[in-house]
């Protein structure tokens, strides 16, 4: 064979081609579309009456999951891993419930900015940690979720504190018509106002550089640390906003860390996002958080013990795992 | 030459020293660079020349000396801070982030978009999808994506660092077109590469390394390869003491391993030869020529895709290094970063293939133990004063340490590929005193280095290799290092196949490289 | 073992390499140093060092120990065991749920054949299907929780008391220093120590932490020790569980769950490195001392568990900052 072949491909690359491979490249992420709209029908067989209350508790129920995947997605994706997202929800959340109870709305705004810029320092510090003593990503998070949610801890000691109306209002409720839920528009609105221009960046294209080969990384003038403190950043963003979603979904701020760190990486690894960095965006696993909420979900219909709900989100994550690293085999013997 | 020379270079490096550990990668290397010239940086392996390069291009710091770019005094700290400086290198592996497309990965280096368009065009490629994911894209292309990325920045200097090495050879023939077209201008290239007739092609003038210093620069014209050739070697080597062994009479002795036909992939193209006991045999190769899959096919940790392979007579296949050392052929690798454990101790180091089958993971007799790894300690004369953590002895008693493993539990054939790489003189010397006395035992030894000086030293036999066949085989006696260079680099009249063959054996082995990925 | 090279002529406890050797090499010695100063701190501070004291701090240490045995072997090999907290949980309430109707020592039985096939499910994920041990033994903990709730939920009509036995085993001292959790820990603590020195298993632990191609190349196929490894953890995680059951004499199914992180930061403040090849269950077992001996001072000294958390957080990365420079570059 002749080894002009593939550039003479090239030639002729053409606008379905384009559309060919956009298609290639998404289509775990169409794949998961799909399971999901299966999985909606399926709801509304077992649970006939699941309509338009269904999805709005079912959005309420996302909103501080999908956040969490989503920051759990930006620093897989630059490589490295953030166990301590839990604790930074927690943290923050208690932040603004204590400073927002019966205060005025002006007040609240001025503490939900605060909030923000605090979730930005506390993954700047995990970042710094982890580039400064080159300890692994997993040890310097695993310590500093414990210190974050003993700071949670200490700002309140059980759950309490309140939330603005403003913030409640913008996340509970529907949207004009009862099939919109608020929360679901509210989670577009964010990620898309905060990944999409990250993500058509050059500092965007950096976190994905470095999470799949350093070393063209840095040979292609990329500063490798900065990118990396900035990954976790923007992880320390969506925990926070995962954080308020928590404080204006509840009414309160809760201290001790919910589930929110493993079940974001259950989400990101369902959703497409590679553990070993570079590969995956943040809708992937988006519907990876609806789907593993569906689930529980239709357990209750099912009149299964809920419980079986956490085997299955334990199944499925070392299922799409294990698919995953096997095809990944298979793939580099061929 | 004239006086104002120096203020015409575009750059310029002087006394540039580098040392890791021990090691001395560099003593004083200079390089000169003039404006419009293509300039091959020449040297054999562990000359130094990819210090230099890293160290040109901000990827590792000097010790000491001096670099200028168009008479202005600059260290580079980074590749992008060289980058800005205007010094930009292609390797043989790509720079390309494999994760993201063609697109994305010109706007991380700010590359502009018609620029590329067009010397991707000068260099044969036309109409590629940008949008399309690197890891997509035939492995070929993708080398010659990044060389148009590196000259759509119009760098004052552009390295090319063996990045026509796995290139098929009509992207070759363009790669080396548009670097032609280079001279003349404002502009310089600097070249390394291990084919001659590339140098002869494009170059104008070449430097030449040997043991971390510049021996010399030469004006590239017809005939100058042997000068180069001659400066890369140095001193005119002296008859070695081992020159006068000659082949012994093995009329009769079975081959301890036989190989025939052997192939892989594209870079071993039907390798055949047979290994006795009480034999040394050599194997010589430039980088990159089918040695490395050679020998890890020979040592369980790859696959062939044909031929055979026979130890004792009887045809094996390993699946895993352990079947290799069961059949008796254990492995000693150049890079000791692959065969040490390197916080355990020397005792675990030597100890650890006694431990490694199931039916031993039991609990360890420490005395036999200790008697084994004591008798290969003093087979080796390890130094042992740092004993508790491997990684702190010098390289040469690493090294040590990866053959008193095998040596303790008894050799029958040895595969080392390039034992000697990177330590010193002494340690060199006891290593091949030891190997020729496993083979004075009856052992065999099969030996790939890149210090052909030392072949005749240790070798009773030498075959060479080049483009994942093997070109000649030399006795001992004939293994001088001149012959040896010349055969390895495939000049000499005697070799069995001429340059053009050699070069389409290239190009077929690098097109077939990833024929999965152009559909 | 042959003797160190401290053959250096200017004195050596001056110079800073002699300290990083120290460090490097003994771990143990100045982390008994730090546990000293720290019970010498709780002498001056809050209380008086009693005998009373000291029983109760090993009788809290040895659950931490084990589980902290778990995560030494893991982490030898460059994994984490993050499922031990639910196994030693599910292990503890099952064995309180079952002993009645099957009696103490089937009940055992029972049990720790289950955290075995909990071990060897995670063995297999990890060793042959190569899932990053993090994620394997999360997914683990999940669906070991997961059973276990719909276990309590089947099992809600029996109702569920932790044994006596268990219940002297974990809580109760011998001679006010002495804990009955002992004749479970030495045996186990002596099986780890020999285990990891004096075996083949053991050097192969280190050999694949250290360098898996070294590993392979030297003929050792790791997913036969990774899979064995996983098993023997999963098992160690369930004797744990009892001793914690029995400890706080509560039979819940998230009991353990507190565990999984001190467990990881025992180790590693043991001087265990996350990366593989190096440390040892000796610098665990005072890790899991000094982890304990800290709580106690602190809430003696009246600071609320959120100051231990914070505590224990910046005492890993520091610890972890310092064997990394340490033992970085020769």
């Amino acid at each position: 064979m002749s080894q002009a072949a593939p550039t003479v491909d090239a030639t002729r690359a053409g606008t379905f081609d384009a559309i060919q491979s956009a298609l290639r490249r998404n289509t775990w992420t169409l794949g998961l579309l799909v399971f999901l709209a299966i999985l909606l029908v399926f709801t509304r067989l077992i649970q006939p009456t699941y309509g338009a209350t269904g999805i709005q508790g079912l959005a309420n129920s996302v909103l501080p999951l999908a956040l969490a995947a989503t920051a759990q997605a930006i620093v897989v994706i630059s490589g490295g891993i953030d166990l301590s997202i839990g604790s930074m929800m927690a943290l923050t959340s208690v932040v603004a419930a204590s400073n927002m109870q019966d205060q005025s709305d002006l007040f609240s705004v001025g503490v939900v900015i605060g909030v923000l810029l605090l979730g930005l320092l506390l993954g700047a510090v995990n970042g710094a940690v982890i580039v400064v003593t080159r300890v692994p990503d997993i040890v310097v998070t695993l310590a500093m979720a414990f210190v974050w949610s003993g700071c949670a801890l200490l700002v309140l000691r059980t759950p309490g504190g309140g939330s603005a109306q403003w913030l409640e209002d913008l996340v509970l409720g529907p949207l004009g018509n009862e099939w919109i839920p608020k929360a679901g528009v509210v989670l577009v609105l964010i990620v898309a106002a905060i990944w999409i221009p990250v993500s058509r960046s050059r500092f965007g294209l950096s976190l994905y550089a470095i999470g799949s080969n350093q070393l063209a990384a840095f040979r292609s003038g990329v500063s490798v640390g900065r990118t990396k403190i900035f990954a976790y950043m923007l992880g320390g963003l969506f925990s926070a906003l995962g954080g308020l979603a928590l404080t204006a979904s509840t009414g309160r701020g809760t201290p001790v860390p919910g589930p929110y760190t493993l079940l974001s990486v259950a989400a990101i690894v369902l959703g497409g996002v590679s553990l070993a960095g570079g590969r995956g965006g943040v809708f992937g696993p988006l519907i990876g958080v609806v789907i593993l909420q569906l689930i529980r979900t239709d357990m209750t219909f099912l009149k299964l013990d809920p419980n079986l709900a956490t085997v299955a989100q334990g199944l499925i994550l070392i299922g799409v795992v294990m698919l995953g690293s096997l095809l990944q085999q298979r793939r580099s013997r061929a | 030459m004239t006086v104002t020379q120096t203020t015409d270079l575009l750059l310029e490096a002087s006394g540039i020293a580098k040392t890791y550990g021990a090691v001395v990668a560099l003593k004083s290397a200079s390089l000169a660079v003039r404006p419009g010239e293509v300039h091959a940086l020449m040297g054999a392996n562990g000359a130094g020349k990819s210090t230099l390069v890293k160290i040109l291009t901000g990827a590792v710091r000097p010790d000491s000396g001096t670099i200028s770019v168009r008479g202005k005094p600059r260290v580079a700290h980074s590749p992008a801070d060289a980058r800005r400086g205007g010094i930009v290198s292609v390797y043989q592996e790509p720079a390309l982030i494999p994760d993201l497309d063609v697109r994305s990965n010109l706007r991380l280096t700010e590359t502009p978009l018609p620029n590329f368009r067009h010397w991707l065009d000068e260099l044969g490629i036309n109409g590629l999808d940008l949008g399309r994911l690197v890891r997509e894209v035939p492995l070929a292309t993708q080398r010659v994506i990044d060389l148009a990325r590196a000259l759509a920045i119009e760098p004052d200097v552009l390295m090319l660092d063996e990045m026509t090495a796995a290139l098929p050879a009509n992207l070759t023939e363009r790669v080396l077109e548009v670097i032609g077209r280079q001279r003349g201008g404002d502009r310089s290239v600097i070249f390394i590469s291990h084919r001659m007739i590339e140098i002869a092609a494009v170059c104008d003038r070449a430097t030449v390394l040997r043991e971390g210093e510049t021996v010399g620069v030469v004006d590239v014209t017809p005939g100058s390869e042997e000068r180069i050739v001659e400066l890369m070697l140095g001193d005119i080597v002296q008859s070695m003491p081992g020159a006068s062994r000659t082949a012994q009479d093995r009329n009769g002795a079975e081959p301890r391993l036989v190989v025939r036909d052997l192939t892989a992939r594209t870079k071993l193209q039907g390798v055949s030869f047979e290994l006795h006991p009480g034999e040394v045999l050599g194997v010589v190769a430039l980088e990159g020529q089918g040695q490395d899959e050679l020998f890890d096919i020979l040592a369980g940790s790859d696959r062939p895709s044909g031929g055979e392979v026979r130890v004792d007579g009887k045809p094996v296949s390993f699946r895993h290094p352990a079947d290799a050392i069961r059949a008796g052929l254990v492995y000693v690798a150049a890079d000791r970063a692959e065969a040490l454990l390197p916080q355990r101790s020397v005792r675990e180091n030597i100890a650890l293939p006694f431990v490694t089958r199931v039916r031993r993971w039991g609990p360890i007799n420490l005395g036999r133990e200790g008697k084994a790894v004591k008798g290969a300690i003093e087979t080796l004369q390890i130094d042992t004063r740092a004993a508790r953590e491997v990684r702190r002895l010098s390289g040469g008693n690493q090294q040590k340490v990866t053959i008193a493993r095998w040596v303790a539990s008894g050799i029958r054939t040895m595969l080392c590929f390039d034992p000697t790489r990177g330590i010193d003189i002494r340690t060199k010397n006891q290593i091949y005193v030891l190997l020729r006395d496993l083979a004075a035992e009856g052992a065999a030894v099969l030996i790939y280095t890149s210090e052909l000086k030392e072949i005749q030293l240790v070798c009773d036999r030498v075959i060479v290799i080049f483009g994942g066949r093997v070109v000649g085989e030399l006795d001992a006696a004939n293994a001088d290092e001149p012959a040896l260079l010349r055969a390895a680099y495939n000049l000499k009249s005697d070799a069995l196949m001429p340059e053009e063959i050699a070069a389409e054996v290239v190009a077929e082995a690098a097109a077939a490289a990833h024929p999965e990925t152009d559909q | 073992m042959r003797a160190v090279g401290v053959a250096e002529d200017r004195n050596p406890w001056l110079t800073a390499a002699a300290w990083r050797s120290l460090f490097r090499d003994r771990p143990v010695i100045p982390l008994l140093a730090l546990l000293g100063l720290l019970v010498i701190l709780f002498e001056l501070g809050p209380s008086n060092v009693s005998s009373a004291w000291a029983g109760g701090v090993f009788r809290a240490a040895v659950p931490l120990a084990i589980l902290a045995g778990c995560q030494t072997l893991a982490m030898l090999t460059g994994g984490i065991d993050l499922s031990v907290g639910a196994i030693a949980s599910a292990s503890g309430f099952v064995v309180a749920t079952l002993v009645g109707t099957t009696g103490l020592p089937a009940a055992i039985v029972i049990v720790l054949v289950a955290a075995g096939v909990a071990g060897l499910v995670n063995g297999i994920g990890v060793g042959v299907f190569k899932v990053h041990p993090l994620i394997m033994t999360l997914g683990m903990s999940l669906v070991v929780l997961g059973l276990a709730n719909v276990w309590q939920v089947q099992r809600v009509q029996t109702g569920a008391g932790v044994p006596p036995a268990f219940r002297t085993l974990g809580s109760d001292v011998f001679l006010t220093v002495i804990p009955y959790s002992l004749i479970v820990f030495v045996p186990v603590a002596l099986l780890i120590l020999l285990g990891l020195r004096r075996t083949g298993f053991g050097r192969l632990l280190y050999a694949i932490g250290d360098n898996p191609i070294a590993a392979r190349l030297s003929g050792a196929r790791s997913w036969q020790v990774i899979l064995v490894l996983y098993v023997i953890s999963a098992v160690l995680a369930g004797i744990a569980g009892f001793l914690i059951a029995g400890l706080t004499n509560v039979a819940s199914v998230t009991l353990a769950d507190s565990y999984v992180l001190p467990s990881v930061a025992a180790a590693v403040i043991g001087g265990t490195s996350i990366m593989g090849g190096r440390g040892g269950f000796g610098g665990t077992i005072v890790g899991a001392l000094i982890l304990t001996v800290i709580t106690s001072l602190l809430s003696a000294l009246g600071y609320p568990e959120a100051v231990r958390q914070i505590l224990f957080g910046a005492i890993i990365v520091a610890v972890a900052a310092a064997y990394t420079r340490v033992t970085a570059e020769s």
